[in-house]
């Protein structure tokens, strides 16, 4: 049977792109969708739980409100930065692209810290899911003890929702990270994990959710160790729109969970 | 990444080099805004439904900015952009189908 042969120095041609842009682009734009049916359907328990209990509670007093505000306002402003690394990488700037993605970094960090510290005063008062790690002795006079158990659905909903974006938000700050440090991002990350294990009490469920951060860094140190790269604008603007997702997402839950349950 | 892929890379880099740095910090100016707003209207004790209506009518005007202006959605071919848009709708609208059930719990008096 003859073979076919194709000449070396022929210039390949190729089918143009059926949505006009390269495929990491699009398979990101694919993870976003099904991650957005998944925080959809969060959002949607959420509000089923609320709509289906007449005695839904309303935790949270003036000063959650200013916090979860300040948590909005970082997120915005790492949404500014992101856009602002994604154009200085595309200029070819590779000092401002890393400054950028810093200021991402640490923006996002800022709202992982400022949410973790809501959890905690949370907690503290007694809204707590079954799974977490026993308080000593105390809960049982704070403001939300009798909430946690007479609507169990609130913290649930309230947690699993807000946990999975404080992971999402985790999960992108890493990214990120990796983007922009490369290699010498993983003793960093190290570090993080080290601060995030022994500064959290045995009783915060920070302490044992730092462990991701341990996770993360095998991950990125496999990654990095078989696909080592430089990563040029395209991999800056896919990790970019990761980035603007957790925003989005964040768009709605803040509304939805934070000014809907306000007292006032 | 593979040539043509890198190449299409290079045209999409090319294109946003022309994008404008001061519609980003409208953007966020913009978002920065809305988000007041929504805490204004939280300190005002309004009706429940009234305010839900206007907090997620402001949320979808918020997710619409960062789509099309940070997420580049705007950008895109119109093939990209009404497909997974109407997609992403579709699927969320279908999610709606439970809220009924949740009324029908609230009527039958479960507490």
């Amino acid at each position: 049977m003859a073979e076919a042969t194709l000449p070396h120095n022929v210039p390949a041609e190729y089918e143009p792109s059926l949505f006009g842009t390269y495929s990491k682009k699009i398979g990101m734009w694919l993870f976003l969708l099904s991650d957005s049916l998944t925080f959809g359907a969060l959002l949607y328990a959420y509000s089923y739980g609320r709509i289906s209990t007449p005695h839904w509670p309303t935790p949270f007093h003036s000063e959650s409100i200013v916090n979860a505000t300040i948590m909005t306002a970082f997120l915005l402003t790492s949404s500014l930065t992101m856009v602002l690394a994604v154009r200085a990488a595309v200029n070819k700037d590779a000092k401002a692209q890393r400054l950028w993605l810093l200021a991402t970094m640490a923006c996002g960090m800022g709202f992982v810290i400022l949410h973790g510290r809501e959890w905690a005063k949370l907690i503290a008062e007694g809204l707590t899911l079954p799974v977490f790690p026993k308080l000593a002795g105390s809960t049982a006079a704070g403001e939300f003890a009798t909430v946690a158990q007479t609507v169990p659905q609130f913290a649930a909903t309230f947690f699993g929702l807000t946990g999975m974006h404080m992971l999402h938000v985790t999960l992108g700050v890493v990214y990120l990270g990796v983007v922009a440090l490369r290699r010498n991002f993983i003793p960093v990350l190290l570090v993080f994990w080290l601060a995030a294990w022994l500064g959290t009490p045995p009783t915060s469920p920070f302490h044992y959710g730092a462990h991701v951060l341990l996770l993360a860094a095998i991950v990125c140190s496999i990654i990095l160790w078989l696909k080592p790269k430089i990563y040029d604008s395209s991999d800056v603007e896919v990790a970019g729109l990761y980035w603007h997702f957790v925003d989005l997402v964040w768009m709605f839950i803040f509304p939805l969970v934070y000014l809907m349950s306000a007292r006032i | 990444m593979e040539a043509f892929q890198q190449a299409i890379a290079d045209q999409v880099a090319e294109q946003q080099r022309h994008h404008g740095k001061a519609q980003f910090f409208w953007v966020w100016s913009a978002l920065l805004v809305m988000t007041a707003i929504e805490v204004y209207l939280t300190y005002q004790n309004m009706q429940p439904l009234r305010m839900l209506t206007i907090l997620m009518g402001l949320s979808l005007v918020k997710a619409a900015l960062i789509i099309g202006f940070f997420m580049h959605m705007k950008y895109e071919i119109s093939r990209m952009k009404w497909l997974t848009m109407c997609a992403l709708v579709a699927c969320l609208s279908l999610m709606l189908f439970f809220f009924p059930d949740a009324l029908r719990i609230l009527s039958l008096g479960v507490r």
